[in-house]
């Protein structure tokens, strides 16, 4: 623990030193394995576009996810639930209208990408709401059955055929049931370049990467941008998170956390600070739904499965709780060593021993191990099944980390909470120059 | 002015011990005590903190049973009896952590019955834990500097909003001062940047003790603020008790220790079965029989 501590400690730049070395040392081993795999720059670069992305929406969630459970202690396991609610109803604001042309069976209202955003942000804000109100009333564990179910239902409801298409002011919307609705509104990259009127400026760009990437580019290059604004998105999460929590609102967040009771009794209106904090949360949660799938081109209610959830949790478990810089980590890694890693895995064993076809099914992957001690099969076949696997891995990590280091990786480390450094030297230093007049009368 | 108003409480008090605080007064005086329900300004101003028949049951315990008393401004008020007499219970349906199932609170001439902690407690009436509760994962300053009032910081978008925040971080700082005045009074200025969680037992009652008087309070009850704390400290702390009570504080405690009671408070009022069996100065309260038995189980 102390090692570790010691290395951190050593990193200039403090935690964003420490967060840009963690990040180059993810890359660095993918750059590594696939040089080994002897992948092309095509396929380098398509690589580091995906992790990226998956470091991005997974430190994003985290993040958020560590407002709510970090600082107030609010136990929220229906994450991919506002993410759903988010993306959903950005779909629904920001489709072009029904029979402008295209393939998508209902329409939307028309409105640019950022309205949408903003309404699905705050749709899920208010789904929050509507969901802490009642549950906050009660004991903590029953805000945790009342989030997974809620997760439920909005899946369900998404798959209803109810909900498929209907009228609203006038337009024919809906949200395309159990098949998918198609999410044909302008490329969310291009509509952000051409906000700033360097659309023209981005296509140059990339027909400069031309140079390393002979035919279309493009679809890479999008790929490393989108990456990289999703970046600056983890940027602006951790510092508006950072700004929450180091203040007298995250003051008393922590307090909720700690003992609820006592925040009362100091004349803090705790449920007023949990909602705040909650649908702070939630709107964040919907975003991060919106920027994961909004250039997906497709969205199906089956992708907001729980377990989206509970891979969010481990991000956090393993960053450590509590913290934004080790919630950040957190996501980093287990997008980078857990979500990609096994698959990543794999193709490099695939490469490394080619030619190996793997037994189809249980049973003929042991039958030699028992028969002459042949454990090839049963291995290829495991290394077939590293998707089915992973779950398991992820089981196996989260057991080993509650064992040895349940606080995560920097959950040990407190962060300050208040607006300015809590620090006994320099405080003292002001109580004794100009807090004579105020000290004296209380002066033993 | 706390000498005189002790000895007015005294001459007032001493016919009334005998009411049995059943709320049918056998004095002379009846019409001081009917008034206090409704409390006029008067009455409200010498005496902040009125009880009036508070009742509270659970299940087939009746915990607090048609409890009656008012607590006298400026004074360090004691709130004996035996275990289970419902001190606890009596604070708890106080400072709004239960509703009672009857009677009225009224706090400086509101009647402030069945409402929220937090409310009750930015109306100036602030409590502090029988077991100590800190902040464990909070450091002593983050622990005192959740306890004043009004904080700007604590509006979300004020702390967040770039050039907003100026104000909030301007606010900090005279806080973390105010924080360090207090720190220092107790004397628990060494500990500062300590987390709570690591603080010895009786550190713990002076953060706590310390936390509730930065909520800027007209009275606060303690509740058994002396448990488990060392003869040293417990000194201290009464002295700390005493010179807040001489600025003008008004306070309620809860203890078991009858000679500190005895010894430093003003008037006693003495909780038996959910009832009010008498109430007086200390030399009354050890002067009666009712009080002995109770205490002995002379009732069994």
């Amino acid at each position: 623990m102390s090692v570790r501590d010691d290395v951190a400690d050593r990193i200039p730049g403090g935690d964003a030193g420490l967060i840009v070395v963690v990040l180059l040392a993810l890359y660095a081993v993918y750059i590594l394995v696939g040089v080994g795999l002897g992948y092309s720059v095509r396929g380098q670069l398509n690589t580091i576009a995906v992790l990226t992305f998956y470091i991005g929406v997974f430190a994003m969630l985290a993040l958020a996810l560590n407002l709510h459970w970090g600082y107030t202690g609010l136990f929220n396991i229906g994450i991919v639930g506002f993410m759903a609610v988010g993306i959903y109803v950005m779909a629904l604001v920001s489709k072009p209208l029904y029979g402008s042309g295209g393939a998508a069976q209902v329409g939307g209202l028309g409105l640019p990408l950022v309205v949408g955003i903003v309404a699905g942000m705050v749709a899920a804000a208010l789904l929050g709401a509507l969901v802490a109100l009642p549950a906050l009333r009660l004991r903590a564990d029953y805000l945790a059955i009342v989030t997974i179910a809620m997760s439920e239902i909005v899946r369900f409801s998404f798959l209803s055929g109810e909900l498929q298409q209907f009228q609203l002011f006038g337009e024919r919307v809906g949200f395309g049931g159990g098949s998918g609705l198609i999410l044909d509104f302008t490329n969310p990259l291009e509509a952000f370049f051409a906000f700033f009127g360097l659309w023209d400026a981005y296509l140059g760009f990339v027909d400069a990467f031309t140079v390393i990437i002979p035919n279309n580019p493009k679809p890479v290059v999008d790929g490393l941008v989108y990456g990289a604004v999703l970046l600056g998105f983890v940027a602006a999460f951790f510092w508006l998170l950072k700004r929450t929590g180091e203040s007298p609102f995250g003051r008393v967040l922590k307090a909720i956390r700690e003992d609820e009771d006592v925040a009362n009794s100091l004349g803090k209106n705790t449920n007023r600070f949990k909602i705040k904090a909650f649908m702070l949360g939630c709107a964040l949660m919907g975003l991060v739904g919106i920027l994961w799938l909004m250039t997906s081109g497709a969205v199906t209610p089956n992708f907001f499965r729980p377990r989206i959830t509970f891979f969010v949790w481990i991000a956090l478990i393993i960053g450590g709780a509590g913290s934004n810089t080790g919630s950040v980590l957190g996501g980093a890694v287990f997008a980078a060593l857990l979500y990609q890693g096994p698959r990543y895995l794999k193709n490099l064993i695939d490469t490394v021993i080619p030619n190996a076809d793997a037994p189809s099914s249980f049973g003929p992957a042991v039958a030699p191990l028992v028969s002459n001690f042949d454990p090839a099969p049963l291995f290829f076949y495991t290394i077939d099944s590293v998707r089915q696997l992973q779950l398991v891995i992820m089981g196996l990590v989260l057991i080993w980390l509650m064992h040895n280091r349940p606080e995560g990786m920097l959950g040990h480390r407190k962060e300050t909470a208040a607006g300015i450094p809590l620090t006994a030297s320099r405080a003292r230093g002001t109580a004794s120059t100009d807090g004579g007049d105020a000290g004296g009368e209380v002066d033993e | 002015m706390s000498d005189t108003d002790a000895t007015n409480a005294e001459a007032e008090s001493e016919p009334s011990g005998a009411a049995g605080g059943t709320g049918a007064p056998t004095t002379e005086e009846p019409s001081t005590r009917l008034d206090l329900g409704s409390g006029g300004p008067d009455v409200s101003e010498q005496y902040p903190l009125q009880v009036d028949g508070l009742r509270k049951t659970f299940g087939g315990i009746t915990a607090v049973d048609d409890a009656s008393f008012q607590v006298e401004r400026g004074t360090l008020t004691g709130l004996i009896g035996p275990n289970g007499a419902g001190k606890s219970t009596t604070f708890n349906l106080i400072t709004g952590m239960l509703t009672p199932d009857a009677g009225t609170v009224t706090f400086d001439g509101e009647d402030i019955t069945g409402q929220r902690p937090h409310a009750i407690a930015n109306k100036g009436l602030v409590r502090t834990f029988q077991i100590a509760r800190e902040l464990r994962d909070m450091t002593v300053l983050e622990n005192l500097m959740l306890a004043p009032k009004a904080q700007r910081g604590e509006a979300l978008w004020r702390s967040v909003t770039p050039g907003f925040r100026d104000d909030v971080v301007e606010q900090e700082e005279e806080l973390l001062e105010r924080v360090w005045n207090v720190l220092e009074f107790f004397d628990i200025d060494h500990i500062a940047e300590e987390y709570a969680g690591n603080l010895s037992g009786g550190q713990r009652k002076l953060l706590e003790m310390a936390r509730a008087l930065l909520t800027d309070p007209d009275m606060l009850l303690l509740d058994e603020p002396f448990a488990g704390v060392n003869p040293s400290l417990e000194k201290r702390l009464l002295e700390h008790v005493h010179e807040l009570r001489e600025q003008g504080y008004t306070f309620l405690l809860v203890e078991h220790d009858m000679d500190l009671i005895m010894e430093n408070c003003e008037r006693v009022i003495v909780l038996h079965q959910g009832q009010v069996l008498t109430e007086g100065s200390p030399a009354e309260i050890q002067a009666n029989e009712e009080v002995i038995e109770a205490y002995l189980g002379g009732n069994v």
